[in-house]
């Protein structure tokens, strides 16, 4: 006998962007010594200014649930309406359970279905690819996407090639159904040739030996990756627009993974971006926090520019695998970031 | 194809001199790319990617490194062009 699916078959868009910000702000003059380095190096060389590291108090799941209310908060939707939750992060100290069941018994819905997906800084935009298409298709109404990385456990504070760029955050978005199309078809891939890249080293298994190498970093191929990022990213980009139907000329703002201001202002100029697409520029205060630069761009934006409320943005991630995954958005309207 | 030194050399002078704003005059075959002209490894790598369109070569990561001096990227590219 044939089975019966109904698909929903209806549009998706972002109600609302919640996030959070660790309390600890580190200026480069904190980090420079152990990196044999200069204030106008790190500016030089990524655009950063200062970062947020978490304290002892703040973990990935704390961070995750700060994020998650202010998003709940502004969209209007109770936790009980919230059918999925997706955390994007590299850095929950737990192979299991997962970060999203934490996370939904803290928010008081313990029965929503929620896990994980490790995309590293590309985590975001895949989970917001995932969460639409969980709507379109009718396996969820709302959807709570989170990104989160407590990087400072997991970065070596001596490592000139990221000790300086990677840092602490979350961001969320509440996910629902729409009328008209809030979320854009989902440009995403891999480049798996590149896996070692952005890798972290040793494994976990490693540790089990007393003569392991030390505690697993994220280390990263700066020229490989600036090269990747700028050059193949921008066509991905420019492919999201013209599958929802935008061109530069017609896109509003422009919120990338903070990666570095140096691939922020490459890709502008790669993609054409014409001066009236607002470019978030966050990495200069919040350094670089994978998973969840992208929302915590998108919030401070909002913030900077209440008129882009409603308007159209292009979101892309990049990251380790090396993975990517773009769309073009409507931005949360403008009743959400109150 | 096959391309003259002097004709990678005013190339390059011309794609040094746009991404990095290195006046081309002062752009010489000895010159170290990070210590004289200040050309980070960012920077280093748009060079690269310039210089690969322009002249029609592959320059892989690992090689970059290598390429210390002006003269060292004119010699990679006129034989990897050959």
């Amino acid at each position: 006998m044939a089975l019966k699916f109904t698909p929903k078959n209806r549009n998706s868009r972002i109600l609302a962007v919640g996030a959070y910000r660790p309390s600890r702000i580190i200026p480069n003059s904190d980090i420079v010594d152990r990196i044999d380095s200069s204030d106008e190096w790190i500016r030089e060389r990524s655009g950063i200014e200062s970062r947020r590291f978490a304290g002892p108090d703040e973990s990935v799941i704390s961070m995750s649930e700060a994020a998650s209310r202010q998003a709940l908060t502004r969209s209007g939707i109770s936790m009980a309406d919230v059918d999925a939750v997706i955390v994007a992060t590299i850095t929950y100290p737990f192979q299991t359970p997962s970060a999203a069941t934490e996370l939904i018994a803290l928010l008081g819905n313990p029965k929503a279905a929620a896990f994980d997906i490790s995309a590293a800084c590309a985590g975001f935009c895949y989970g917001v690819g995932m969460a639409s298409d969980l709507i379109r298709s009718g396996s969820a109404n709302y959807v709570l996407v989170v990104g989160v990385e407590k990087l400072s456990d997991f970065t070596d504070p001596e490592d000139r090639g990221t000790a300086f760029i990677f840092a602490d955050g979350a961001g969320a978005v509440i996910i629902g159904p729409s009328e008209t199309a809030g979320i854009g078809p989902t440009i995403w891939g891999s480049d798996a040739t590149n896996r070692d890249a952005i890798l972290m080293t040793p494994s976990w298994i490693d540790l089990k030996n007393p003569e392991s190498l030390g505690w697993p970093d994220i280390s990263m191929q700066g020229q490989t990756v600036f090269r990747w990022a700028v050059y193949q990213m921008a066509p991905i980009g420019l492919q999201a627009l013209a599958a929802a139907g935008l061109t530069p000329e017609t896109l509003d703002a422009f919120i990338p993974h903070q990666a570095n201001m140096r691939i922020i202002d490459s890709m502008a100029k790669s993609m054409k971006l014409p001066e009236t697409v607002a470019i978030a520029r966050d990495v200069k205060i919040s350094g670089n926090t994978s998973a969840a630069s992208v929302p915590i761009a998108m919030d401070s934006l909002l913030t900077e520019r209440p008129d882009l409320h409603g308007k159209t943005a292009l979101i892309i991630g990049f990251g380790a695998g090396l993975v990517y995954a773009a769309q073009a958005i409507e931005l949360p309207a403008a009743s959400s970031n109150k | 194809m096959s391309l003259s030194p002097d004709a990678v050399l005013a190339g390059l002078k011309e794609i040094v001199e746009e991404v990095a704003g290195i006046p081309a005059a002062s752009i010489e075959l000895g010159k170290n790319f990070t210590d004289d002209l200040d050309v980070d490894s960012l920077s280093m790598v748009e060079v690269v990617v310039a210089a690969e369109e322009r002249f029609g070569v592959k320059i892989p990561d690992d090689k970059v490194t290598e390429l210390a001096t002006v003269g060292d990227a004119v010699n990679f590219i006129v034989n990897a062009a050959k």
